[in-house]
């Protein structure tokens, strides 16, 4: 990557950054949405750490892998919604009138969500442990499970890249919102997958990438270090950004010749 | 309610709902959500009726059934809230203020676009359960209260989201609409009977009035002796409040002028 790529990174993610942090109706439900659901399934299904075999050493510690994961939710509708207003208003029209590179232009819209991403772990991971949740790889634990929420939420981030660029508005970006929580709740999000009872319900968790997510992030809460799960669950959001990364610059590119 | 103002309710009604129905970015998130809750809810968790002390008599799809009912109810009344703060926010409801000499039977004709839309979410989400093995263990009567139940939850959880609407008049008071609904709905036994919560969920799902309502709607379904009374009760009073609130807010939108 050459030197002028990276100042243009530098500045599409200083203006990214900021306009995050200046937007506290996109920060604030980034961090309270995830915590409340958290709140309510730990209380409301504790009683499922009494079945045999549960693997946790309780509920809560059980179901904090959740917010990590709506995080990257998050980011989708957040980095996606930011950069359709930039297209609705023309300053992605004027962006393009400059000799800015595509790459840096797609991961530079990145660095806000990325900034949020980082706040959204530590804040999940405190309120977590102060709750009472425990987290046995300690302090190295909690650094990788800040890495790990940096690739979800970066990955995560460049679908809403590229369905802001399809697009074009805010509100075809809001609607992929629902349609994630749904690869959310199709996953182990409430059991482990040796616990589902119904047989599609666990084969569809099988499929679905979410589950190595909570898995690695589950790892590293109790069990000890699991080097497969981790590497499983690094592996999904490297794969989303080998796809989306690609696409989401044709699809800029495309917009590009449309204008 | 005179000839006039059930002409006028039935034709707001008529307008609603055809709107609801020829807009499918409308009919498909009203019909495929609580679709979605209930298969990933009965689905995933479907071993949660294996805990000890899980003693509701029938199965867990049974279960969540009552429990996504209800809240594609209530949802089904906010949702409609959505479409006043639209019309006003269009302008129409100024229009149809003019238009209407008594404006309540504008309010009257919204609960009919909110229950024709829940009917047809039961319907579906009726069939879905039954072919997905959900067991009725009560009488007819049973299931008259349990639907019932969801009928008057859909009606207060429209005026609650009407009093927004025509306070604001804006579709911008959306989550203000929403979210105390989603919270109210999901600080009571959702996942398990009242019984097996602990901690503070349980503290606050014991004085919240949903718990009577989802409890005696899931007594209804199993046959079981449900405490109707203490449900209607609390589904009856919360409905008087909040047409009340409703019905204020209406005479703020007629005194700004919609």
């Amino acid at each position: 990557m050459s030197s002028r790529t990276l100042t243009q990174i530098r500045a599409i993610a200083w203006r990214s950054l900021v306009r995050t942090a200046r937007q506290p109706a996109q920060v604030v439900p980034a961090i309270t949405f995830p915590l409340f659901l958290f709140a309510i399934n730990a209380a409301g299904l504790d009683a499922a750490s009494g079945l045999p075999g549960f693997p946790a050493p309780d509920y809560l510690t059980f179901i904090l892998a959740v917010p990590f994961i709506q995080a990257g939710i998050f980011a989708v509708s957040g980095v996606g919604a930011d950069l359709a207003r930039d297209i609705e208003s023309g300053f992605l029209d004027r962006l393009a009138l400059t000799p800015l590179s595509r790459t840096g232009l797609v991961s530079g819209q990145v660095a806000g969500t990325i900034a949020l991403g980082v706040v959204q772990g530590i804040v999940f991971i405190a309120v977590g442990l102060a709750a009472g949740a425990t987290l046995e790889t300690g302090v190295p634990g909690a650094l990788v499970l800040i890495a790990l929420v940096v690739s979800i939420v970066f990955a995560f981030g460049l679908i809403g890249v590229t369905a802001a660029f399809k697009f074009g508005n805010g509100e075809a970006v809001q609607g992929l919102f629902p349609v994630l929580f749904v690869f959310l709740f199709l996953s182990t999000m409430g059991l482990p997958k040796d616990l589902i009872h119904q047989e599609w319900f666990k084969t569809v968790a099988t499929y679905n990438p979410v589950s190595y997510l909570l898995d690695g992030i589950r790892s590293l809460f109790y069990g000890g270090w699991d080097g497969d799960a981790l590497a499983l669950a690094f592996l999904m959001p490297a794969l989303i950004t080998a796809i989306f990364l690609p696409l989401a610059i044709a699809t800029l590119r495309a917009r590009v010749v449309r204008t | 309610m005179s000839a006039r103002s059930r002409s006028i309710a039935l034709g707001v009604a008529w307008r609603g709902l055809h709107n609801f129905f020829r807009n499918p970015t409308l009919v498909l998130p009203a019909l495929m959500f609580p679709l979605f809750f209930f298969t990933a809810f009965a689905g995933g968790l479907s071993n949660v009726s294996n805990v000890p002390g899980f003693d509701f008599p029938e199965n867990y799809t049974t279960f969540q059934f009552v429990f996504v009912l209800l809240q594609a109810s209530a949802f089904g009344g906010v949702f409609t809230g959505f479409a006043i703060a639209r019309d006003f926010e269009s302008g129409v409801g100024r229009r149809m203020l003019l238009a209407a000499p008594n404006r309540r039977a504008l309010l009257a004709g919204y609960a009919l676009v909110a229950v024709g839309r829940a009917i047809v979410v039961w319907a579906i989400l009726t069939v879905v359960g039954l072919l997905v093995g959900m067991e009725i263990g009560g009488s007819v009567l049973d299931m008259a209260g349990l639907y019932g139940l969801a009928l008057l939850l859909n009606l207060t959880a429209l005026m609650w989201a009407a009093g927004i609407a025509l306070r604001f008049r804006s579709l911008q008071a959306g989550p203000l609409m929403q979210t105390p609904v989603f919270l109210i709905i999901f600080l009571a036994p959702v996942y398990v009977p009242y019984g097996l919560l602990t901690g503070w969920v349980k503290a606050v799902a014991g004085v919240n009035p949903i718990t009577a309502i989802i409890e005696a709607g899931r007594d209804f379904i199993s046959g079981g002796s449900a405490d109707a009374l203490l449900a209607y009760g609390a589904v009856a009073a919360l409905l008087v409040v909040m047409l009340t609130w409703a019905l204020r807010g209406l005479a703020r939108a007629e005194a700004a002028g919609g």
